[in-house]
């Protein structure tokens, strides 16, 4: 495999600076709408806040890879005498928690830093984000080609690891023969 | 399909345990927009006005704005309406927070509440499943207590719960709804909860609020956030500083307290302390207030901080607004803002309104003094004023003793004391406490403001209009520059001439004209908020919001599909404004009743507040008695509100 180089796309997040408004929920679900902006609802949202007022947990977390099954183990971290689970840092769609999947069909959603065409200037979430809890930062690295699974493959995984292979395999076959 | 609101209600029949959802009619979303507009709209079709604050009959509405939950930012408020137990007039008590963004993502507008139940319930939302779950384990819990238990019990973190605690169960008049950061505190809407024996609602929603025309109205919201980072750049100059920026006060960033602690009145609305801030205090009110401070916070949706999240070593966490850290510590004559931090915590967890309860304690304390009430109505009171205060708010949550006739707030407490205790109800309108603030020469605008205010709590009808005149032409100038939101040229004319001494000052200038235009354009954008659902901390309250007469239209009509401009925005509003009012005229509300405390000005002119009052009623097309007109009322489409006020003489034949 061949180096390439490749903009690594970052976003700070500064818990101390967060106001637990949720703004960044919403405008993300409204930016992945289809046709975009039609609707909002955070629970589509690929950033979600893990949030407990009570105990002044405010903790911005990004929607990564999806995993079929949870970890074994749960461990927790007390940071500054505030205890988290490591799922708060977590950013996978994972079948322990009802964040980063589609309410309705429960397939996985995962943050794309609000790729566009023109291109964004920053993911909207930051944009959105006037107290700088999320700050946007680019850098340059070299890094291994590799392909990446298309959306509709790793939604597919999903699936199969929902219902299994045959019964996915018979549904697209069903589907195909009414088209 | 309907867009920024869902269209549908929940009924929930609390007798019968009975639930549905049922689609509300398009055309009155036209008419009302939502929110205030709407919940009036059905306070009045189906309260009728021998329907007593605590009858099953009474409804208590819980209602989303229209723009609530889209991205519009600062649309979270929820608007709760009933008949108040206080008042006896319709109650429109609000709060920001999380709930009615969450109540909108579960797939409806308003929740609708009837009847009472059996035995104490908490309702749970979440989407399409709605319960009524027995809340006999929470009985007597606090409010912050009840939610966090109910979370875990359901085990769904993310649900926002809307409580009541031992006051609204013990509907005391002046009882909260509390949730989270936010509360519904004014005008006993927690009474009537607890009356229909509902500890608390549980919300949690996942569905989708569509936008009719999704590019213009994202790019609208940009503009709004846009401003709002304009206005953090440039504060207000000379104005004081809680009045700079946008928000509700920012009581819980600002720890320079002098202009409160100097200016409002301390006891029963009684004593100015001129003198009170010094050095030594502000320095140790600042240590008081960044130690208990762990977070500034804010609504859903929202870039403002105007909350914070209190924790006092040995007590446990909530979360507080506004002006409430001062309102006990004033009313009790502590000067050690650590108590006001300690006892607003008790006070959340009980849920009550911070600002009337603490006048009602110092008012029954002056009694006391007074030798109206005696020390055997205090038996077993500490001596000391913070011990004071905690003994008298456990007996009124309770409605113990003295606390049982203390409950019913001021005025029904001191008609039940007698003795002379009614000279002592010095700071009421229309049976409801008011800010303890006393003034010198009377200021027109706010004279009708607090008059006619149908919220009858000054700090939601004012805004937009500055409260005293700029000393210099020059500041005058620099302000009206970029004075985008006024509705009409001739206000920046008003300010222009508008002088702290002279011809053109208080009382006589604003003229009884312009006073009448400027509180219609600050009532106006109240109204409009009220029905959106947006926080009129980013809108009708502040001087330069990013909200105004001029954006509001197309983002109305971009988020909710309605053709919108000016005039039908006004219109909706004169029609929100007089069906609330015709809801009240119906239940005895009359021109006697529209009078600010005596002694709120010490400078009165009786003469000229008739004639504002006549002014005011004749622009909102009133009769003299404050009564609207069959004319007024078909032209606002109202003609059925006239039909039905007419063989009830409230309208007389004109």
């Amino acid at each position: 495999m061949s180096k390439v180089k490749k903009k690594i796309k970052i976003i700070k997040i500064d818990i101390d600076k967060c106001n637990g408004c949720r703004a960044c929920e919403v405008i993300c679900s409204a930016f992945h709408a289809n046709p975009k902006y039609s609707s909002d609802n955070p629970a589509r949202s690929r950033i979600r806040m893990v949030r407990d007022p009570i105990r002044d947990v405010y903790l911005p977390v990004y929607a990564g890879e999806y995993t079929a099954a949870e970890c074994m183990g749960r461990d927790k971290y007390v940071l500054d005498g505030k205890e988290y689970s490591e799922c708060d840092f977590c950013r996978a769609s994972c079948p322990s928690r009802d964040f980063f999947k589609e309410p309705d069909s429960g397939l996985p959603l995962k943050c794309d830093m609000c790729e566009d065409d023109p291109p964004q200037e920053k993911p909207l979430c930051v944009q959105w984000c006037l107290n700088n809890a999320l700050t946007y930062e680019e850098r340059e690295e070299e890094v291994e080609e590799d392909v990446k699974p298309g959306d509709v493959e790793v939604g597919l995984e999903s699936m199969v690891d929902k219902y299994g292979l045959q019964k996915v395999i018979d549904t697209v076959a069903r589907m195909s023969k009414k088209e | 399909m309907r867009y920024a609101e869902t269209g549908y209600n929940l009924e929930i029949d609390l007798t019968r345990g009975n639930i549905e959802r049922v689609a509300t009619d398009p055309k009155l979303t036209e008419l009302h927009l939502g929110g205030l507009g709407t919940n009036a709209k059905i306070l009045w079709d189906r309260v009728p006005p021998e329907v007593e604050p605590f009858s099953s009959d009474n409804l208590l509405i819980f209602g989303t704005g229209l723009l609530t939950g889209t991205p519009a930012p600062g649309a979270n408020r929820t608007i709760i309406s009933t008949i108040s137990p206080q008042t006896n007039l319709m109650a429109y008590s609000m709060m920001g927070g999380f709930f009615a963004p969450e109540l909108k993502h579960a797939g409806y507008d308003k929740v609708i509440f009837r009847g009472k139940s059996p035995k104490l319930v908490y309702i749970w939302i979440n989407n399409d499943k709605v319960e009524i779950r027995d809340a006999s384990h929470l009985r007597g819990k606090g409010t912050v207590e009840t939610a966090e238990l109910i979370k875990q019990e359901l085990n769904e973190p993310n649900a926002q719960v809307a409580a009541i605690g031992l006051a609204g169960e013990n509907r005391v008049y002046t009882a909260s709804i509390e949730q989270g950061r936010s509360s519904s505190s004014r005008l006993g809407v927690g009474a009537v909860m607890g009356d229909k024996v509902v500890k608390a609602i549980v919300v949690r929603g996942t569905k989708d609020i569509n936008l009719a025309q999704p590019a213009e109205f994202i790019g609208l919201c940009n503009d709004v956030l846009q401003y709002i980072k304009v206005r953090a750049d440039n504060p207000v100059p000379g104005v004081m500083t809680i009045l700079q920026g946008l928000g509700s006060p920012q009581e819980m960033l600002h720890v320079d307290e002098a202009w409160h602690t100097q200016n409002f009145m301390w006891g029963n609305a009684r004593v100015r302390r001129k003198d009170f801030w010094n050095k030594e205090i502000e320095e140790r009110w600042k240590s008081v207030q960044l130690d208990v401070r762990k977070r500034l916070i804010s609504c859903y949706n929202c870039p403002m901080k105007c909350g914070a999240i209190i924790t006092v070593p040995g007590i446990s966490t909530y979360m507080m607004k506004c002006f409430s850290k001062l309102t006990y510590t004033m009313a009790a004559f502590v000067d050690d803002l650590d108590f006001g931090f300690k006892i607003a915590q008790r006070a959340t967890e009980y849920g009550v309104d911070g600002f009337s309860t603490p006048q009602i304690m110092a008012f029954a304390f002056e009694l006391k003094e007074a030798g109206v009430l005696t020390d055997a109505d205090f038996a077993g009171c500490p001596t000391d004023n913070e011990g004071k205060f905690y003994w008298l708010l456990d007996r009124i949550v309770r409605r113990e003793g003295i606390g049982d006739v203390l409950a019913n707030g001021v005025y029904w407490a001191a008609r039940q004391i007698g003795k002379g205790a009614e000279a002592f109800d010095h700071n009421t309108i229309k049976k409801h406490e008011q800010l303890p603030l006393k003034l010198g020469m009377l200021n027109p605008v706010y004279f009708l403001m607090y008059a006619t205010g149908e919220k009858i709590n000054i700090t939601q009808i004012e805004g937009q209009f500055p409260q005293s005149p700029f000393p210099t032409m020059e500041e005058r100038q620099a302000f009206i520059k970029d004075w985008i939101q006024v509705p009409d040229e001739k206000f920046k004319q008003y300010l222009l001439d508008w002088e702290l001494r002279g011809d053109h000052s208080n009382p006589f200038y604003p003229t009884v004209d312009m006073s009448v235009d400027i509180v219609d354009w600050q009532e106006k954008m109240h109204y409009i908020d009220d029905a959106l659902g947006v926080c009129a901390g980013l809108s009708s309250f502040p001087l330069k919001p990013p909200y105004h007469i001029h954006n509001y239209p197309k983002i109305i009509s971009a988020a909710a599909g309605i053709a919108m401009d000016e005039a039908k925005l006004t219109q909706i509003y004169n029609r929100n404004r007089n069906l609330i009012r015709a809801i009240n005229a119906r239940r005895g509300l009359t021109r006697a009743d529209e009078k600010p405390p005596e002694d709120h000005w010490k400078k009165r002119f009786p003469e000229l507040e008739e004639k504002l009052l006549d002014a005011y009623y004749k622009f909102k097309g009133w009769d003299n008695r404050g009564i609207p007109t069959k004319k007024s009322l078909q032209e606002l489409d109202l003609a059925y509100v006239a039909e039905d006020l007419e063989p009830r003489g409230i309208i007389k034949n004109e």
